[in-house]
C-alpha cells in the first residue's frame, strides 16, 4: 500500500502515525484463542427454544392456525400468536418518529411474504420445537402477489401492506417519492446533442454472516431481562425491543458489542422482542437463533433496485441533464428501506457536477422477503447504476471513459443538486492516480486537471428550478404548492403522521380488510393535518439523527 | 420424540432394524443424516449405525476393486491405488468433511450433490445391497432411479472392474466459487480407446438432473471416434438434450443445458 | 443418554449426551468449550471444525457418542500454556481476523495442514481451508498467516 502524501498536502497535518502501519486489533487475542463470547456463547441452563411456523406463501390471508397437536407434542411450553403481542405492529424508525408501524411481530391473519413469522413455540428443547413446528396446521387462502417494483405501483396491483395503505411510501405525508429538481431538464434534454438511457437491475443480495441472528434472553429476580444479542446496534435494538413490548427501556440489559459478521444486516431487532416477550411469558429463559436456512430466506437482503437514467450529453463530453428514477423492493414491510430510498436520493446523481437533475425514488412494496440495510445500501445501487451508465455515455459519444468522469467531476466551489456547495472534491485526482496504476493512457489536459481548479463562479448558482411534482399512478395528494426551498432540505423527511396511528377500520385478525389499494380520496375527504413545515436545520433534522445512529460509514 | 441412535456391531443387524422401522435412517459419515436433524428434519426419530469393519474395507486387490460403503473420501485419497479417482474424490468438500463423508452415502446425496457418484457410474459400478434387502447386486444406476424409496435400501459396498488404463478415466467438475463449492455440473467419463478412437464409452452427468446419470446419447456419438475438434463434435451437441436439469441458486437449467456441452468438450479434448 | 469419555485438550472429561446430540453440543453445551461455533450446522461453514484423533472433522454433523475415547482438539488446545501457537501469533501479526467468528474453525484447519506437512504450498493451504468460509477478511490474510506460521515454525526447528 501506498499512501499519496503529495495530493492535498497542504490540507492536512502530515502526522498519519497509523494509517500505513500494521495495527493489531484489541480484540484479536480473543479471536485466536476461542475466548471471545459471541451471544450464543453465554451459558445458561433451563433454556426454552423458540422456532418459529413460517408462511410457505408469498401472500395469504390465513384463514385459521391449528396449534392443537403441536400443544400436545411433550416438551411445548407455549405457543405465542399475534394477540399476545403489545404491540400490534412496529417499525424500528418510528422510536424516531419517522415511517409507520407495519410489521407484526407474529402475522396478523395475514402474510405478505414466504417465510413471514406466523406462530411461535417455546419448548424445553430444539427438538421438540421442531417437532412441534412440523404439527402446526395453518389454512391459508392464497391472494394474488406482486413481485415486481413496476408491477406494484400499478393501479389495480394487489395491496401488500395495509398499514402503509399503498404500494409506495409516501414521504412528508404528501411526497409518492423522494426528489431532487435542479434546473430544467426537459429543456435540457431537448437542447442536448444526444440523449443517453439506460436501465439497470440490481438483485437481492444476502449478507450471509457466519453467525446467524439470535438471541438469548435471560429473566432476573427484580422484573428485568438480560439479553445477549449479535446486533449491531446495541441501544437501538433495546429501544425497539422496549418499544415494541411497551416497557421501559429500564428493564433490559442489552449485553453485545461482538458480532459474528454483520454487513448491516443485523440492526433490524427481529429476534430480541419475540424472545423477551417468551421470557416474560413464561419466566424462563429464551433462546431464538435463526437456522442457516432462515437467515438466507427471511433475513433482510439488500433490496432489489431498479433503476432508469437518461443523460442529456454534449459531442465534448459535457453531461448537461441527468434525469434519473430510481425503484427501492422494500419487500413486503418498511424495516430500514424508507431511509434507503433517502440515501439513493441524496447520492444521485453521483460525484459530478451536472447543470440539470431530476431524481425520483420510489420506496415500493411487494410480496419479496423484506430488505433494509447492508453496506451502502441505497448508495451501492446508485453507484453500479451511475459508473456503469458513465461508460455507455463515453461509448456512445467515443470518449475514453476515464476522461468523461474527469471532465464531469465535480470540483470545490460547485453547487450540488441538493444545493450545498462542494467542498474537498478528490474525484479528479483518485482517476488521476487510478489511470497511473493500470497504465492507463490520460490526455495531457486530463492528467493537468484538478478538483481544485475551475469549481464555483457560474456553478455555484441555483438553477431557475421548475418544481412540477411525481404522483404515482391514480395518486392523490394535497395538490399543495412545492416551496423551492423545502425542495432543497427534501432529505429530512418525517411523516407529519406518527407512526403510531392506528388503520381506519384496522383490527387485524378476522374481518381483515380488503387487499385492494384505497380508492382515491378527494381533497374534502382528507383529515390529515398539512404537511409540517422544513424543520429548522439546527435540531430534529431526520437525515442528521440518521447518520448519528447509523453512521453510514459503518455500512 | 427424543432422537435414538442404536449401535450394531453388524450390517446384518443396522438391516434388521431399519426393516422394522421404517422411519429410521442409516448414518454412515453425517453429512446428510446429521444435518438434516440439524435442520430440523423430524421425520425419523431412530438413527442406525453400524461398526462392522467390513463397512469400512477398501480392498484395491485384484480384478475388481471393493469399497465398502463406509469408506471415506479420504480414505480413497490416502490410496495410491485409486489414484486415478482422487480429482473426484477431492471435490466432495474441504478436508473436515472428507474425513467424514462416505461413497455410500454420496450415493444418496441429493442434488447437486453426488459428484463422486458421478464417477462412480461413469465406472460402471456395481452395488451390493445389505442382507434384508436382498443381499443382491444392483447396478448403480437402477439404485439411484429408487434411492427415495422407503425404507431407503442399504448399500453394504460397491465395486468397479479395475481401469487397465487409469488415464482413460476422466473427472471435472465445474463451480461458481474456487476451489471448492456445490456443482454446476459434474462430468465423469469413461474413454477406452482402440486404435485411436473410442470404444466403449460410458459418459455421467451429475447435477444435470435429480440424480447423476448416464449420458447414453453422448456415449453413442462418441463411439468410434478420434478424441479430436471433430471426431465429439457430434458428441459435444447432444450433450444438452441430456438429462433434466434443476434450477437452483447455483445455475439455472438454461445454463446448465448450455455450458454442459463446453465443459464437456474440454474434458475429451483435454483441454484446461 | 450415553455416557461419552474423551479427551479434551490433553485433560481426560466426561459428560452425557442425549440420544442423537452432537459432538459441537457436547463441547458448547456440557464441556464449556465454546471455541467451536455453530454457523451453518450443514457442514458447508467450517466454523466447528476441531481435530478427532488429529483429523478434521465437523462438530456439528459428528454425534457426540462417537468422539467416546478418542482425542478431540479445538482452538483452545493450541497453546502451549502461556505461549501462542505460531498459528495464532501469525493470524494476530497479519491481521487474519475480523469478527472472529470463523477465526478458531480456520485455525484448527491450518493445524490440521502443519501437522502433516510443516511446509505447504500455497495451494495447499488453500485446499486445507477449503471447506472454511470467511466472510469479512477474504482469504488473503487468512493464507498468508498460514504460510508465515509455516516459516516461523521451519525458523525455530532449525
Amino acid at each position: 500500500m501506498r499512501i499519496r502524501k503529495e495530493l492535498f498536502a497542504d490540507e492536512r497535518d502530515d502526522d498519519l502515525r497509523l494509517v500505513g502501519q500494521p495495527v493489531r486489533r484489541q480484540d484479536i487475542e480473543g479471536h485466536v484463542t476461542g475466548r471471545t463470547a459471541f451471544f450464543d456463547d453465554h451459558s445458561v441452563a433451563g433454556l426454552l427454544h423458540l422456532r418459529c411456523v413460517r408462511s410457505t406463501q408469498h401472500h395469504a390471508r390465513i384463514r385459521s392456525i391449528d396449534t392443537s397437536a403441536a400443544e400436545r407434542t411433550p416438551g411445548v411450553r407455549r405457543i405465542l400468536r399475534w394477540a399476545d403481542l403489545p404491540k400490534k405492529a412496529h417499525n424500528i424508525l418510528t422510536i424516531f418518529d419517522f415511517g409507520i408501524d407495519d410489521e407484526p411481530a407474529l402475522a396478523d391473519g395475514k402474510v405478505r411474504y414466504k417465510g413471514e413469522p406466523i406462530v411461535a413455540i417455546l419448548a424445553e428443547s430444539r427438538r421438540a420445537a421442531d417437532e412441534a413446528v412440523a404439527k402446526v396446521r395453518v389454512d391459508y387462502e392464497p391472494l394474488p402477489a406482486v413481485f415486481d417494483v413496476e408491477e406494484a405501483l400499478k393501479p389495480g396491483a394487489p395491496l401488500v401492506n395495509e398499514y402503509i395503505g399503498r404500494n409506495w411510501f409516501r414521504y412528508w405525508g404528501d411526497y409518492d417519492c423522494q426528489q431532487i429538481r435542479f434546473g430544467d431538464v426537459e429543456a435540457a434534454l431537448r437542447s442536448a446533442d444526444l440523449v443517453v438511457s439506460g436501465r439497470y437491475q440490481m438483485s437481492p443480495i444476502e449478507h450471509a454472516p457466519l453467525e446467524t441472528q439470535g438471541c438469548i434472553v435471560v429473566p432476573a429476580e427484580d422484573g428485568r431481562f438480560t439479553v445477549y444479542t449479535c446486533t449491531q446496534g446495541l441501544f437501538f435494538s433495546l429501544d425497539n425491543t422496549a418499544a415494541q413490548l411497551k416497557i421501559e427501556s429500564n428493564r433490559l440489559h442489552f449485553v453485545g458489542g461482538t458480532v459474528g459478521g454483520g454487513f448491516g444486516g443485523k440492526v433490524d431487532t427481529v429476534v430480541e422482542p419475540l424472545a423477551v416477550l417468551a421470557a416474560m411469558l413464561t419466566g424462563r429463559p429464551v433462546r431464538y437463533v435463526f437456522s442457516r436456512a432462515e437467515e438466507m430466506q427471511v433475513s433482510s437482503p439488500r433490496g432489489a433496485e431498479r433503476i432508469y437514467i437518461e443523460d442529456g450529453v454534449m459531442r465534448d463530453g459535457r453531461i448537461v441533464a441527468r434525469k434519473i428514477t430510481h425503484y427501492h423492493d422494500a419487500g413486503a414491510y418498511s424495516r430500514l428501506s424508507t431511509y434507503g430510498t433517502i440515501k439513493s436520493a441524496a447520492h444521485h446523481p453521483g460525484p459530478y457536477t451536472i447543470p440539470n437533475v431530476w431524481v425520483d425514488s420510489w420506496c415500493v412494496f411487494t410480496n419479496r422477503t423484506p430488505s433494509s440495510a447492508m453496506r451502502g445500501f441505497g448508495v451501492t445501487g446508485g453507484d453500479f447504476a451511475l459508473e456503469s451508465h458513465m461508460d455507455v455515455v463515453a461509448r456512445a459519444i467515443g470518449m475514453d471513459p476515464m476522461e468523461l468522469r474527469i471532465k464531469n467531476a465535480y470540483r470545490d466551489g460547485d453547487m450540488k443538486a441538493h444545493r450545498k456547495l462542494t467542498q474537498g472534491a478528490a474525484l479528479v485526482e483518485c482517476v488521476q492516480v487510478a489511470a497511473e496504476l493500470a497504465r492507463w493512457p490520460l490526455s495531457e489536459e486530463a492528467r493537468r486537471d484538478s478538483s481544485r481548479v475551475g469549481g464555483g463562479g457560474e456553478r455555484a448558482r441555483i438553477p431557475p428550478t421548475p418544481t412540477a411534482r411525481t404522483r404515482a399512478p391514480g395518486s392523490t395528494g394535497t395538490g399543495a404548492r412545492v416551496e423551492p426551498a423545502r425542495l432543497g432540505t427534501g432529505f429530512a423527511a418525517s411523516e407529519p403522521r406518527r407512526g403510531t396511528t392506528p388503520l381506519p377500520g384496522w383490527t387485524g385478525g378476522a374481518g381483515f380488510p380488503s387487499s385492494r389499494p384505497e380508492p382515491p380520496r378527494r381533497e374534502a375527504e382528507r383529515r390529515e393535518p398539512p404537511p409540517e413545515p422544513p424543520r429548522p436545520s439546527t435540531g430534529g433534522h431526520g437525515a442528521i439523527r440518521f447518520s448519528s445512529v447509523f453512521g453510514s460509514r459503518r455500512r | 420424540m427424543p432422537l435414538e441412535v442404536r449401535s450394531t456391531p453388524t450390517l446384518a443387524e443396522a438391516a434388521s432394524l431399519l426393516q422394522a422401522e421404517r422411519a429410521a435412517r442409516f448414518l454412515a459419515g453425517g453429512t446428510l443424516v446429521v444435518r438434516a436433524v440439524n435442520e430440523g428434519d423430524v421425520s425419523f426419530s431412530t438413527i442406525v449405525r453400524t461398526s462392522d469393519p467390513a463397512f469400512t474395507r477398501l480392498r484395491t486387490a485384484g480384478g475388481r476393486i471393493e469399497l465398502g460403503a463406509g469408506v471415506t473420501m479420504a480414505q480413497i485419497l490416502a490410496s495410491r491405488e485409486l489414484a486415478f479417482l482422487h480429482p473426484a474424490a477431492r471435490s466432495v468438500g474441504g478436508p473436515a468433511v472428507r474425513t467424514m463423508a462416505t461413497v455410500g452415502g454420496n450415493l444418496f446425496a441429493p442434488h447437486p450433490y453426488g459428484d463422486f457418484a458421478t464417477a462412480l457410474l461413469a465406472l460402471d459400478a456395481r452395488i451390493r445391497l445389505a442382507s434384508g434387502f436382498g443381499a443382491r447386486e444392483v447396478s448403480l444406476e437402477e439404485l439411484l432411479r429408487g434411492r427415495e424409496r422407503t425404507p431407503r435400501p442399504l448399500v453394504a459396498s460397491l465395486s468397479f472392474e479395475r481401469p487397465a488404463d487409469p488415464a482413460a478415466f476422466r473427472f471435472r467438475k465445474m463451480t461458481r466459487t474456487r476451489p471448492k463449492g456445490p456443482a454446476v455440473l459434474t462430468i465423469a467419463a469413461w474413454l477406452p480407446l482402440s486404435g485411436g478412437r473410442v470404444s466403449g464409452a460410458r459418459v455421467a452427468f451429475g447435477a444435470m438432473a435429480a440424480t447423476p446419470i448416464r449420458a447414453r446419447a453422448v456415449e453413442r456419438a462418441l463411439e468410434g471416434r478420434p478424441l479430436s475438434a471433430e471426431g465429439v463434435a457430434v458428441a459435444v451437441a447432444a450433450a444438452a438434450g441430456e438429462g433434466d436439469p434443476p434450477t437452483d441458486p447455483i445455475a439455472s437449467a438454461w445454463y446448465r443445458q448450455r455450458v454442459v456441452g463446453v465443459i464437456l468438450r474440454r474434458l475429451l479434448l483435454g483441454e484446461p | 443418554m450415553r455416557a461419552v469419555r474423551l479427551e479434551l485438550n490433553g485433560v481426560e472429561v466426561a459428560a452425557v449426551a442425549e440420544g442423537g446430540e452432537t459432538l459441537l453440543t457436547l463441547l458448547r453445551e456440557r464441556l464449556g468449550d465454546t471455541s467451536p461455533k455453530a454457523g451453518c450446522l450443514q457442514g458447508t461453514c467450517g466454523a466447528c471444525t476441531v481435530l478427532l484423533d488429529g483429523e478434521p472433522v465437523l462438530a456439528c454433523l459428528t454425534l457426540a457418542e462417537l468422539a467416546d475415547g478418542r482425542r478431540v482438539t479445538t482452538v483452545r488446545g493450541l497453546a502451549d500454556g502461556p505461549r501462542l501457537h505460531p498459528l495464532q501469533e501469525a493470524f494476530m501479526d497479519g491481521f487474519a481476523a475480523q469478527c472472529g467468528f470463523c477465526t478458531p474453525g480456520m485455525l484448527v484447519a491450518a493445524k490440521a495442514l502443519l501437522d502433516r506437512d510443516p511446509n505447504p504450498t500455497r495451494e495447499q493451504v488453500i485446499e486445507a481451508i477449503s471447506g472454511n468460509v470467511c466472510r469479512c477478511t477474504g482469504y488473503t490474510p487468512i493464507v498468508d498467516a498460514i504460510l508465515e506460521a509455516a516459516r516461523r515454525m521451519a525458523g525455530r526447528r532449525g
